[in-house]
């Protein structure tokens, strides 16, 4: 057991190291308004650097020579009024000349008119949802990096923690304005090639652009605290060329129907866990733990009989529901877990994820919490349970 | 001859009773978030024993002070101090007015112009947000209020006719003074207590409930801390302290008092009339 | 008037527990702060410990990220409201008088009142470690709406804030009474140690800017339980209010936690170097206008929130314009080093040390004030890089180059010199490896606030975690020297430092109970 763990520690150092180079500067920009940035930087780093040479050389330069122990003795002035004058409007012009190229910039990162294109993106705890507007096309990005490899049971891949299961896929030399918002907490969108960041503000929507010079897959994070699974929530944009971009938006139109569809068929308990497992480790285990046993004091398990205690606004509103008596956990009525999963519990961390996932993918989850970790209730929901509800579900 | 040091205080337990209170007071606080049937009563005791803190302490200080401990320096000290705690509540009045400008001048407009998440929304002020719709009616300026500022104006008016009295030696006019001014206080209280309770909206009436409430609460309990001020002052006026030369815990209470006027114009300038 | 009496005593002293809790000396008081910031200090500095053993490799080893964002939290928090404020209290406590030449503060029973506040706050805070759902997880920021989502704990930072706020404006109102009302006679303003001058300024900003947090958490509070929608856009409300009624408050904040600590620079390097303070009038002009821009650069922390462009070149002038009289500081600095006679004993090497290292940190921080390189670095690790630059090699490095400064006047013992150039030169060489090379995992692309990260920024956050664990082990070596030199050394004299000149260094060392009871005269 010891070996093992040994064993795979010495691999994750290994192949962290085959992966980590020594970046020192930012990543190379893939945008125009990416590349104002890097020169900027640069620019501001020499004019830093000069000054610190310049200015530190002097003061070693006393350290050095103006030593008692070498029998310097102390002068007595105490002031020079041009040399005073004239430190305070050397860098007062310098930072002038710093200002003038930036205000440019500034200005260029805020004109986000004349877009080709506009695609909403959402910021939920803790995955990115995309809806291009006016396409009808509209999906959640999900971390695709397998549990096992951040609990370091297994080797770390190449772009661990930097990837997803459908990135957000732009044409390539088109203007994209994005719009902005968030569900819950404050969320952060952040691709450090394109020189994009900006802020999702639950309730607002807030603007940026960008435009891709080549095509490529860049990768990003959430750059804003919003709880555990900020590390978790990466940003992966694939620029494809204009006509091989078309292409892609007809093909997800097409499964969209598709999916629909689906929503008409019957499974198997079987089929519907299999899935609802899935759904579950990308979707609820952050909080809810892969073993269904939550956090203690913070986020409740789904095992029956678990005790489980918080504060007030968490116990309450599972209490009403039929979900905790007396300090544990109660695996309560279909309709009320059907209620916590489509409508969220206001004033928890608990948000309406069923509104995030399709009919099949409510389904099977439910039915996956329903009968595992000792659970033993037998309902299959079936996606079409799921559809009715919707209609009359939402708030 | 009234000595020329600087008065040092001997050692006191005032400090830790006043520390032990305020962790009483916001755990006792804490377990009524909590629903914790404990909650009220800690925070009780922890307002009983601030307030032996406060007579106890301030009672010290007046002992001292009638005993001549403190010279023109330590008057001086005490000028300053009113004068900086005043500064710091102002500097709190600040904050809460600018979040009243914030949410008028941008969020609220910013939610008008964001028909993707709040199609149907019409920023206007009042308002309580684009999620909450049920109607209400917002606090007229020219009822109730107007006459709330016309009483403080006069209690501001009352207290420095009582502080001319205090001056010239008439006992009477101080006395009178003082007590119209802590009348016309209760008064100003009464009013608003009323005004709450007829009110239609609440502290979650979105935005306009908020800042209606944060404010005029706060400014209330403001005006609550000054007429205890002043009845301790009116107290000590009856008890026979203050000369016509020395007098300066009543001037700090009627700055204050000042102050509590001013922040009341304000209030009523750009949360009950613009 | 020819002589004067002095009566004896109105008062006896009380010793033992009771001495430390009824106390009205602003010497006793400045060492109770003392030693409660070196315990907060110690204990926020193990939260790092932690924090870099989980990030020493990618992957989730040690804690799951409920736990570590505890961490990051409260060590941010602990620091601040802790360690370092309290810290800068205790120097003023024990300072300020002796060097106008005051018996004592202003206000020495409200003095008591400022530091008693404070272990009561720190229990809620770190009681909350015990509460159901564990310590504050959102930041030491507390934005909303995450700050809504949280548990117990949450409130009850929120009251240890309101307290340790409480505790922060009376002190500082005693302060500034002290300092405009009881110079001794001949001490003019412009006549003041600038560590006087500097904590005359601090505290003007202090009364001025807890009063808005104590308003903001007073928000979050309602938000949280009084269904109130201050932060909530269905109510009307935005949570970027928050941030920036916070930041209104947290800069002016970052410049209390650094203008004491210039002041100390102030003290020291003319002392090391044998010549007086190049440039008095001029720091003072600085440091005042450093204070008065501090209330216009606040939304430099949010430049990615989606502000009209508008406001961002606003604050982005206005944050470039305060390197000017934070340059000027340096400059006098080193202009008072040149031509010197200079030592380099412990304070001194702590100094220098601070000067360059504190530049390293302004420098980050002119670059984060350019928008569009901001935009790239918001939220990363050279954000950390930067204000651990200011924070730490500037305001802590700062304050144990005065313990080292003071120590044998507040003791009457020498420190033990070797002691202290080891702490010195394990703490800055270990400083540099563990936080330089964040400004390079933050322009590579690393967030902070992270439990785990992307493979490329593995070798840079394994150095940094070898570094930090070497600069919290020598903190220990710090609390050992101070312990050995309270308890025993070589008496110190009145003057051990050659070139030091203020009024402190006239008295005996430790200085009697009672100072300046009759004002000393200044010409």
């Amino acid at each position: 057991m010891k070996k093992a763990a040994c064993q795979a520690a010495i691999l994750s150092l290994l192949t962290s190291h085959a992966q980590a180079a020594l970046n020192f500067n930012l990543q190379s920009p893939a945008t125009p308004i990416a590349h104002q940035i890097y020169d900027l930087h640069t620019l501001i780093l020499l004019v830093c650097l000069l000054i610190f040479i310049v200015v530190f050389g002097f003061m070693f330069y006393a350290l050095f020579k103006h030593r008692k122990s070498l029998g310097h003795k102390p002068a007595n002035f105490h002031q020079n009024l041009p040399l005073e004058v004239m430190w305070t409007l050397i860098p007062f012009l310098i930072l002038i000349g710093i200002a003038i190229p930036t205000t440019s910039t500034v200005l260029a990162m805020k004109n986000v008119e004349h877009a080709d294109m506009n695609i909403k993106i959402t910021g939920h705890q803790w995955v990115w949802e995309y809806e291009y507007l006016g396409e009808g096309v509209r999906y959640v990005s999900n971390l695709s990096t397998p549990r096992d490899q951040i609990d370091n049971k297994v080797a770390k891949g190449e772009h661990y923690l930097l990837e997803v299961d459908r990135p957000l896929v732009v044409p390539t030399g088109k203007k994209v304005r994005i719009l902005l918002t968030s569900t819950d907490v404050i969320h952060s969108w952040w691709l450090p090639q394109f020189g994009v960041k900006q802020d999702a503000i639950p309730g607002f929507i807030h603007e940026a652009w960008f435009q891709v010079e080549k095509p490529g897959i860049y990768r990003g994070q959430c750059a804003e605290l919003c709880g555990v699974g900020h590390g978790f929530m990466p940003i992966v944009v694939e620029a494809l060329p204009s006509e091989q971009y078309d292409n892609w938006l007809k093909t997800q139109k097409i499964s969209l129907t598709e999916a629909a569809n689906t929503s008409e068929k019957t499974y198997t308990l079987t089929e519907l866990k299999t899935q609802g497992e899935m759904v579950f480790l990308s979707r609820c285990a952050v909080c809810h733990q892969a073993n269904g046993l939550g956090i203690a004091g913070t986020f409740p398990p789904l095992v029956d009989g678990t005790p489980f205690v918080a504060s007030a606004e968490v116990t309450t509103p599972l209490e009403k529901r039929g979900f905790w008596k007396n300090g544990h956990i109660v695996l309560g009525p279909k309709d009320q877990h059907f209620d916590i999963l489509m409508n969220g519990i206001t004033g928890t961390a608990m948000q309406a994820i069923g509104q995030q996932l399709s009919d099949i993918e409510v389904a099977a989850v439910i039915s996956y919490e329903r009968n595992s970790w000792g659970n033993h209730t037998g309902d299959e929901i079936q996606p079409a349970e799921v559809a009715l509800l919707r209609k009359g579900a939402v708030k | 001859m009234k000595t020329s040091r600087y008065y040092l205080p001997a050692p006191s337990w005032w400090p830790i009773v006043g520390s032990v209170a305020s962790l009483m007071l916001a755990s006792g606080f804490l377990l009524l978030l909590q629903h914790t049937p404990a909650g009220p009563y800690l925070m009780l005791a922890g307002a009983f024993v601030l307030a032996v803190m406060l007579f106890g302490w301030f009672g010290a200080v007046i002992r001292e002070s009638i005993a001549d401990k403190f010279n023109d320096q330590v008057d001086v000290s005490y000028r300053w101090g009113m004068s900086w705690f005043i500064f710091s509540e102002v500097m709190f009045f600040a904050a809460l007015f600018g979040t009243l400008f914030y949410t008028r001048h941008f969020s609220v407009p910013w939610l008008g112009h964001t028909p993707l998440l709040w199609p149907d929304y019409h920023a206007t002020w009042p308002t309580a947000g684009p999620g909450l719709t049920t109607p209400f009616t917002p606090m007229a300026a020219w009822g109730i209020p107007a006459i709330n500022t016309l009483i403080l104006l006069s209690s501001g008016a009352t207290v420095t006719w009582a502080h001319w009295g205090l001056k010239k030696n008439n006992r009477l006019q101080l006395k009178i003074g003082l007590a119209l001014t802590i009348l016309l206080g209760v008064i100003f209280l009464v009013l608003q207590a009323h005004e709450y309770l007829s009110a239609d909206f609440s502290l979650k009436t979105g935005v306009y409930g908020a800042t209606f409430y944060l404010l005029t609460g706060f400014h209330g309990a403001h005006v609550t801390l000054g007429a205890i001020m002043l009845s301790v002052i009116l107290g000590r006026v009856l008890a026979g302290h203050f000369s016509e030369k020395r007098h300066f815990a009543f001037e700090a209470v009627s700055w204050y008092w000042h102050f509590v006027d001013v922040i009341w114009l304000l209030l009523f300038v750009f949360v009950y009339w613009l | 008037m020819t002589s004067v009496t002095l009566p004896s005593h109105e008062h006896t002293h009380p010793s033992g527990v009771q001495r430390w809790l009824t106390t009205t000396n602003h010497k006793d008081i400045g060492t109770l702060y003392l030693c409660f910031s070196f315990a907060m200090f110690l204990f926020a500095g193990a939260l790092a410990m932690l924090i870099r053993t989980e990030l020493f490799q990618p992957g989730l080893q040690f804690f799951q990220p409920n736990l570590f964002n505890q961490f990051t939290t409260m060590h941010g928090l602990i620091m601040i409201f802790g360690a370092i404020m309290p810290a800068f209290v205790g120097f003023a406590n024990w300072q300020v008088p002796l060097m106008i030449g005051a018996p004592d503060m202003a206000f020495p029973r409200l003095n008591n009142w400022s530091f008693w506040l404070l272990p009561m706050a720190a229990l809620l805070l770190l009681g909350s470690f015990f509460a159901p759902g564990g310590a504050v997880a959102g930041g030491w920021t507390m934005y909303p709406p995450l700050y809504i989502q949280g548990g117990i704990a949450y409130d009850m930072t929120i009251f240890a804030i309101h307290i340790m706020g409480l505790s922060s404006i009376i002190g500082s109102i005693n302060i500034i009474t002290t300092i405009l009302n009881l110079r001794a006679p001949g001490m003019t303003l412009m006549k003041m140690p600038m560590f006087v001058w500097t904590w005359l300024i601090t505290a003007y900003l202090l009364v001025a800017v807890m009063p808005v947090l104590a308003s903001a958490v007073t928000m979050l509070l309602m938000d949280r339980h009084f269904g109130t929608h201050f932060f909530d856009a269905a109510g009307g409300g935005d949570p970027v209010m928050f941030q920036h009624i916070f930041w209104f408050f947290g800069h002016p904040e970052v410049y209390i936690m650094i203008l004491p600590a210039f002041g100390i620079l102030s003290t020291i390097i003319p002392t090391f170097s044998r010549k007086p303070l190049f440039g008095y009038h001029s720091m003072v002009y600085a440091t005042a206008s450093i204070a008065i821009l501090s209330f216009v650069v606040w939304a430099h922390h949010m430049f990615t929130v989606g502000m009209p462009a508008a406001g961002q070149l606003f604050f982005m002038y206005t944050t470039m314009l305060i390197a000017v009289p934070t340059g000027v500081k340096v400059f006098n600095w080193i202009a008072t080093m040149w031509r010197g006679a200079i030592s380099f004993e412990t304070p001194m090497l702590f100094a220098v040390a601070v000067v360059c290292l504190f530049t390293i940190g302004g420098f980050s921080g002119l670059v984060l004030a350019v928008v569009p390189v901001d935009i790239q670095l918001q939220d990363t690790y050279y954000v950390v890089a930067h204000f651990h630059y200011v924070l730490f090699s500037g305001a802590a490095m700062s304050i144990m180059a005065g313990v080292y400064y003071w120590l044998p006047k507040w003791t009457g013992h020498m420190y033990n010199e070797t002691l202290g150039q080891w702490h010195f030169w394990l703490t800055a060489i270990a400083f540099n490896i563990t936080f330089f090379p964040m400004h390079f995992t933050g322009l590579a692309g690393m967030p902070r606030r992270v439990p785990d990260y992307a493979l490329q920024f593995a070798d840079f956050n394994m150095i940094s975690s070898i570094g930090s664990f070497v600069l919290g082990a020598s903190q220990l070596l710090f609390l050992y020297t101070v312990v050995k030199c309270i308890r025993s050394g070589n008496a110190a004299g009145e003057k051990p430092w050659e070139g030091a000149d203020t009024l402190e260094w006239t008295l005996p060392s430790p200085p009697p109970y009672h100072t300046f009871e009759i004002a000393p005269v200044v010409k």
